[in-house]
């Protein structure tokens, strides 16, 4: 938007004010998330700038936060650092234990929420669905009805599921099947939408193409229909991925200490006493999300390329 | 003309007619059946879940599971005052609660309409191995509470475990002794005022967010593709990063010791002993949910901005009007669609939010989800359980609202 040639001073005054009212409005978005950045490699036990630190004295750095991401929850963290301390880790630090539950149930809720929302969506985006915007608010809303009433419910329910047909079961509370189940739920909208999205530009000539040359449904949909909405499925996944990855409500409700997760790490951390390793942690979880969101950004690109549709 | 439609048929022999319904139920039922696993699946792990949870908002058997005899003695005598034989019901109950051990259940139930009888009726379970006919006298000799009607009729109430009594006092009103309700003492209006609380509070971020919003999503939506993409990184990336890693950063920059006071005490703005409290109360509720919410607001307003012709704008000019007629008249208008959803969308999410207030809000910034945490911690699963279905019914009708004004289906991510 450049200044046309016939603006009056005010004009141009306003001009460069509103310029600066926008850097300041990125600023207030982007800074929060950039400032911790060199935060985390506080040498003290400070959540602000020592004057070392705004020096850049060497001796104002150090990476015994990230050091203590290992070592907290360790059995020996003074040993020497060879194979054994390393075992070590991997099976005790608190840490690496909460990523390694964030991983396993991220993983298999984007499978759940992947597999069922791709098929429903391709339904959905087929002019014969029956009651399609009914149907479509009720798989939208677990992201619009708020978590502490998802969480309740899920609570009260896990805690006897067969309850509701006369028969006992045993529970689903502090198992990973019912976290699996819950952030799976949560990641349905997400990836209902992007696919559905991804399917409006979809020329349906082309399945019906595939079927008039023989090829069964199964074989046009794994072979025609799934390369080309790939991209917007992937970006759906990791949309149900970051959802689960990020979930701490639910996980607060319904898990046990063995399904301690990343967030509900944080979530202690942030209201017990909080120490500069959180903010380790957030610089990690960061640069993951740098990276997904680069990964969805390209798959976008991909997307709109090998469907013929041009950005706006 | 009947003629005519009975000679099309299709190859084997059927009216075209028929043909073309059967083919257009299987494709229904084809696109149905794609959709059904997922349906079944969101009504068993979620919609189900939720109506049971909310089932527990008009059921409450605390105390008419542990007073059977009253429960019958209620069920005799519809609109009787208590009698002899009411007393000495009383007294069987207590005595079998006290076998029980439940009496602190059947309490907890009646103490939620009359205030302190959660006492009452523990200790008077106690005593209930002493209890001698007359009953009356020997109850009122325990505690000349039980003369009181109203605690009679709360137990009357509670001797259904269908019950309307927790959507009364999450509307902030009890029983009178006449039958019928009235707002509660103005000191203890808590839940109505709260959800008054968490509306204005969403709509003040709301408001903030769309001021915010504006300005950016029009410098986005005029910039060239390439340049746009860049910015729109700015947006994208808080969008992507972890609720919860947001909120800490907060908590770091705005704290007393934090980056902001500090930066504004070495600057000689605040006096070191005068450092502002941002974080752990209102303010930092509506700062940190305004950053954590922009995104939502940002990402409609721009795709509808995008659309906007500026050769309106420039003809509006080219006809006389200033700058500002040619966007109040011309440009505001049409951003309207983009407004609308973006701030549906932003009040819709913050009316249920529950972590940032938790982790910042401190006393004066919590909002009504934090309430229904509060009691479900406390096993007041029938108040929170009343509290959660009057924020679902807000919520759903805003989500109806939503549906019928900008469409579910327009709802996009990035």
């Amino acid at each position: 938007m450049a200044l046309p040639a016939y603006a009056d001073p005010l004009e141009r005054v306003w001009y460069y004010t509103y310029h600066a009212i926008c850097v300041a409005i990125f600023i207030f978005l982007i800074a929060p998330i950039i400032i911790i950045m060199p935060l985390s490699f506080n040498a003290e036990p400070y959540f602000t700038f020592t004057e070392k630190m705004l020096t850049f004295d060497p001796e104002g750095y150090s990476l015994r936060w990230y050091d203590l991401l290992l070592t907290f929850g360790m059995t020996l963290p003074d040993a020497a650092r060879d194979g054994s301390w390393w075992a070590d880790v991997w099976a005790n630090a608190t840490w690496v234990r909460a990523a390694k539950n964030s991983i396993i149930i991220g993983f298999w809720s984007t499978i759940v929420a992947t597999c069922l929302g791709t098929l429903a969506a391709l339904g959905l985006s087929r002019s014969e669905m029956p009651y399609r915007r009914v149907i479509m608010a009720i798989l939208i809303s677990p992201m619009i009805v708020p978590i502490i009433i998802i969480a309740t419910g899920l609570f009260f329910f896990y805690s006897s599921p067969c309850a509701i047909v006369g028969l006992d079961c045993g529970r689903l509370t502090a198992t990973y099947t019912g976290v699996v189940l819950a952030h799976a739920t949560l990641g349905i909208p997400f990836v209902i939408i992007t696919v559905t999205a991804t399917l409006i530009g979809f020329d349906q000539s082309l399945a019906r193409a595939a079927a008039s040359l023989g090829a069964s449904p199964q074989r046009t949909f794994f072979k025609v229909i799934l390369p080309l909405i790939l991209p917007g499925v992937v970006s759906g996944a990791l949309f149900a991925f970051v959802t689960s990855f990020d979930e701490v409500v639910a996980v607060l409700f319904i898990a046990g200490p063995e399904q301690q997760t990343i967030p509900r790490q944080m979530w202690n951390g942030i209201r017990e006493a909080i120490s500069p390793a959180i903010l380790s942690v957030a610089t990690i979880l960061v640069i993951i999300s740098i990276a997904l969101l680069a990964t969805v950004e390209l798959l976008r690109r991909r997307s709109e390329r090998i469907r013929g549709v041009t950005p706006q | 003309m009947t003629d005519a439609t009975q000679l099309l048929t299709t190859a084997d022999g059927r009216p075209l007619k028929a043909a073309l319904a059967a083919a257009q139920a299987r494709a229904r039922r084809k696109a149905f059946f794609l959709v059904a696993p997922l349906l079944l699946f969101v009504v068993v792990t979620f919609i189900l879940p939720i109506g049971q949870m909310l089932q527990r908002s008009i059921y409450h058997d605390g105390f008419s599971s542990n007073a059977p005899a009253l429960a019958a003695w209620f069920d005799e005598n519809p609109d009787a005052m208590p009698d002899e034989a009411a007393y000495a019901a009383l007294a069987a109950d207590l005595l079998l609660m006290k076998n029980n051990k439940t009496a602190g259940e059947a309490g907890t139930r009646i103490n939620y309409t009359v205030s302190g009888t959660r006492s009452l009726f523990t200790s008077s379970a106690r005593n209930a191995d002493d209890l001698q006919p007359p009953f009356t006298d020997a109850l009122l000799a325990v505690d000349q509470k039980w003369a009181d009607p109203l605690i009679w009729q709360a137990m009357r109430a509670a001797a259904s475990p269908y019950t309307t009594d927790f959507y009364l006092i999450a509307l902030d009103r009890q029983r009178t002794a006449d039958g019928g309700t009235e707002v509660v003492a103005e000191n203890q209006r808590i839940y109505l005022w709260l959800f008054g609380k968490t509306f204005v509070l969403s709509a003040v971020i709301t408001i903030v967010c769309l001021l915010l919003a504006f300005p950016i999503a029009h410098l986005l939506a005029t910039l060239p593709m390439s340049k746009s993409n860049l910015l729109m990184i700015l947006v994208l990336l808080p969008f992507w990063t972890s609720l919860l890693v947001r909120t800490t950063s907060w908590i770091v920059l705005l704290q007393g010791q934090g980056v902001v006071n500090n930066v504004l005490v070495s600057l000689g703005l605040v006096a070191d002993d005068g450092r502002i409290t941002m974080i752990y109360n209102q303010t930092g509720t509506i700062i940190v949910m305004t950053h954590i919410l922009l995104p939502f607001m940002v990402l409609p307003l721009y795709s509808v901005m995008r659309t906007i012709k500026p050769s309106y704008a420039r003809a509006a000019r080219s006809l006389g009007a200033t700058s500002w007629t040619t966007f109040r008249r011309i440009y505001l208008p049409q951003t309207l669609p983009g407004m609308g959803a973006g701030a549906l969308l932003v009040f819709i999410l913050a009316v249920g939010y529950y972590i940032t207030p938790a982790l910042v809000g401190g006393a004066d910034g919590q909002l009504i989800s934090n309430m229904i945490q509060f009691h479900m911690s406390k096993s007041n699963w029938s108040l929170a359980a009343a509290l959660s279905g009057m924020l679902l019914l807000g919520v759903l009708l805003l989500y109806w609202l939503y549906d019928r004004l900008v469409g579910i289906d327009k709802l996009k991510l990035g």
